[in-house]
């Protein structure tokens, strides 16, 4: 496996002249390997967004390096490296560009210089695999909170990204959409090996990742599969998150006396113990 | 105050090339007190009926009743403003509605804007911020240099500054974190039960929505198409995925355990306590019978 983008020891400060502030990412280091899926989890204000704008180079670090696949970030390979990273963020107002639906999408694909035809082409699937077709000429900034995620998502799809960042980008979208987004992004992960960092607060979507990383504070408190991050338990909601709902449901049962071995995950595996522990007998 | 919507359509850029509507028809009364629920698929018009509640928007046509206010197409509507005391919105994007250069200014601007004065606005504005769930330090800052979940929590504490009777929120918990979702759903149920008030509650989780609602709206294409109380609509699988809906992850659960056990248990569970009770009574009352 090789290693597509590194945090090395990453710090930075929205206000450096202030040295007793509270830096809002300190000291964080990580690797993530080509095609893998990381989520970012971490209580409001924990540093979360700020290392997406490290990730692209809009923001740069007081201390320490960001290497997108070996090469160092620098004001220089800005452009280049930015070509092969999409980036959705957090606020989909903030990033359109566009007069129009299509225009937006298309707009990042004209800088890179991409022809025509190319891009016509995929302008329109990147908006077909969104189900915003049907809104080419609508403006941007006049459109559904829904609707608005949607176009982001697509802009940054139609950059055949190799490194897709994710700020809360489905945040608004029904749980139907939610699922569509998160299907259409693995399936691109199949196809391409694309590389997905998702910033989200919907733990059930951190479930489903290769890798955790877990802020507080503007430091990675803890890293490690889903499994291990769920299993430190309170310490979760301690520092702003919660319990899945298939733990908090094991909970609720054992305190009615319902008989079951382990702490649960996932559904299926609660539904696999409450049968055999109390019901297959 | 009652809200009653009468045959309320709304397009937006009416009378231009660029003429949308996104509300037909639509009829729905809230009575005061209410804790009412809108759920519906991405663009189903929820935010466009959000903004009739206080007059934001006029309907292009139908009738709007606000209290005894009434907003009516075509007509000009009357001083609003005692209405946009009264019913407070937390909009789906918090950076629509910060403006001030500090957060402290932010929140006092509302209730000072309504006749409160500057010590009772900064009262309220150092009480609301704790509520929310954010340090004192933060009223200092400018409300645009802080997190997407910050900026949420501002906002909030905003609208709560105003004590509106009303309280309409769209989508309020998207961006904050797991923990102050359930902290600040909470307080808004804290607040409805003890002062009374109407809430009105557009959400994409079918969970708080089942958690909290006394009654709950769908809207599907513009139209409101069904209105209901929580557990029966939320009992009919088949009728939400008309409106591309499902019902919320505990029910879904219940029919997997359902499926397991081969057989019903008493009462759809809107929420996990529920779930947990009815489920434990079914195992000891089966162990019971061994
Ligand atoms: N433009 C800015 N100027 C000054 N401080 C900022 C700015 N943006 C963010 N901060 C501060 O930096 C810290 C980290 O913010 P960041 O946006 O990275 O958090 P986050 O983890 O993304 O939070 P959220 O879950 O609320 O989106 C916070 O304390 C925030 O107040
Ligand atoms: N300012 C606007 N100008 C033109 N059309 C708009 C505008 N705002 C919304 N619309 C359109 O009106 C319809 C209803 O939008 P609305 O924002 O009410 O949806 P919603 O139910 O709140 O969706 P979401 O769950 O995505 O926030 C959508 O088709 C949308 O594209
Ligand atoms: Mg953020
Ligand atoms: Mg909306």
């Amino acid at each position: 496996m090789s290693e597509i983008l590194s945090f090395n020891h990453i710090t930075f400060s929205y206000t450096p002249e202030n040295a007793e502030a509270r830096k809002a990412v300190q000291d964080v280091s990580f690797s993530v390997n080509q095609g893998e899926w990381i989520a970012i989890v971490g209580h409001n204000g924990s540093g979360k967004s700020t290392m997406a704008k490290l990730m692209c180079g809009l923001l740069f670090p007081e201390q320490g390096e960001v290497r997108i696949k070996r090469d160092v970030l620098t004001e220089e390979n800005l452009w280049e490296i930015r070509s092969q990273i999409g980036m959705v963020f957090q606020n989909p107002d903030n990033q359109f560009v566009g007069a129009t639906v299509q225009d937006d999408v298309a707009f990042s694909l004209e800088n890179n210089g991409v022809p025509y035809e190319e891009m016509v082409i995929r302008v329109k699937e990147a908006l077909e695999q969104v189900k915003m077709e049907g809104f080419i000429n609508h403006e941007p900034h006049h459109l559904s909170g829904g609707q608005k995620q949607r176009v982001a998502i697509a802009g940054a799809l139609a950059m055949y990204p190799q490194i897709l960042i994710l700020d809360e980008a489905t945040s608004m979208l029904d749980p139907q959409g939610r699922e569509e987004v998160l299907k259409t992004v693995q399936a691109l992960r199949e196809k391409i090996g694309l590389t997905v960092l998702s910033i989200t607060h919907d733990l059930e979507e951190a479930l489903l990742a290769d890798r955790v990383i877990f802020m507080n504070d503007g430091k990675k408190y803890a890293e490690g599969t889903p499994a291990e991050i769920f299993a430190l338990g309170d310490q979760l909601v301690d520092f702003g998150l919660d319990l899945p709902f298939a733990t908090k449901m094991t909970k609720l049962l054992q305190a009615q006396g319902v008989q079951l071995v382990g702490q649960h995950m996932t559904e299926e595996e609660l539904v696999n113990d409450l049968w055999t522990s109390n019901f297959n007998k | 105050m009652d809200i009653k919507l009468q045959q309320v359509s709304y397009a937006y850029s009416k009378g231009t090339p660029f003429e949308k509507y996104a509300l037909h028809d639509v009829e729905l009364s809230i009575a005061s007190g209410t804790y009412e629920a809108i759920i519906g698929h991405t663009g189903s018009g929820k935010s466009t009926i959000l903004q009739h509640f206080n007059g934001l928007l006029k309907p292009s046509s139908g009738t709007v009743h606000i209290g005894d206010r009434v907003v009516e197409a075509g007509k000009k509507a009357k001083e609003l403003k005692p209405i946009r005391q009264k019913v407070g919105i937390v909009f789906q994007f918090p950076e629509h509605q910060l403006f001030e250069e500090t957060v402290l200014k932010d929140i006092m601007f509302g209730p000072m804007n309504f006749g409160v004065s500057e010590k009772d606005a900064e009262k309220r504005a150092r009480e609301l911020i704790t509520l929310v769930g954010l340090p004192d330090n933060i009223l200092e800052k400018s409300p645009f240099d802080l997190s997407g979940g910050q900026m949420r929590r501002v906002a909030i504490a905003g609208v709560l500054a105003m004590e509106p009777e009303v309280i309409v929120l769209d989508e309020p918990t998207a961006g904050l974190d797991p923990r102050g979702q359930k902290e600040i759903m909470d307080l808004f149920y804290t607040l409805h039960k003890e002062k009374g008030l109407t809430t009105i509650l557009v959400t994409h989780s079918m969970e708080d929505a089942a958690r909290y609602a006394d009654r709950i709206a769908i809207m599907h294409e513009g139209k409101c198409v069904l209105t209901g109380e929580p557990r029966a609509l939320f009992a009919d699988s088949a009728t939400l995925a008309k409106y591309r809906l499902e019902p919320p992850r505990v029910v879904r659960f219940q029919h997997k355990v359902e499926q397991m056990i081969g057989k019903k248990l008493s009462k759809v569970c809107l929420i996990e306590e529920e779930l947990a009770e009815e489920l434990g009574q079914a195992i000891r009352e089966g162990r019971a019978e061994q």
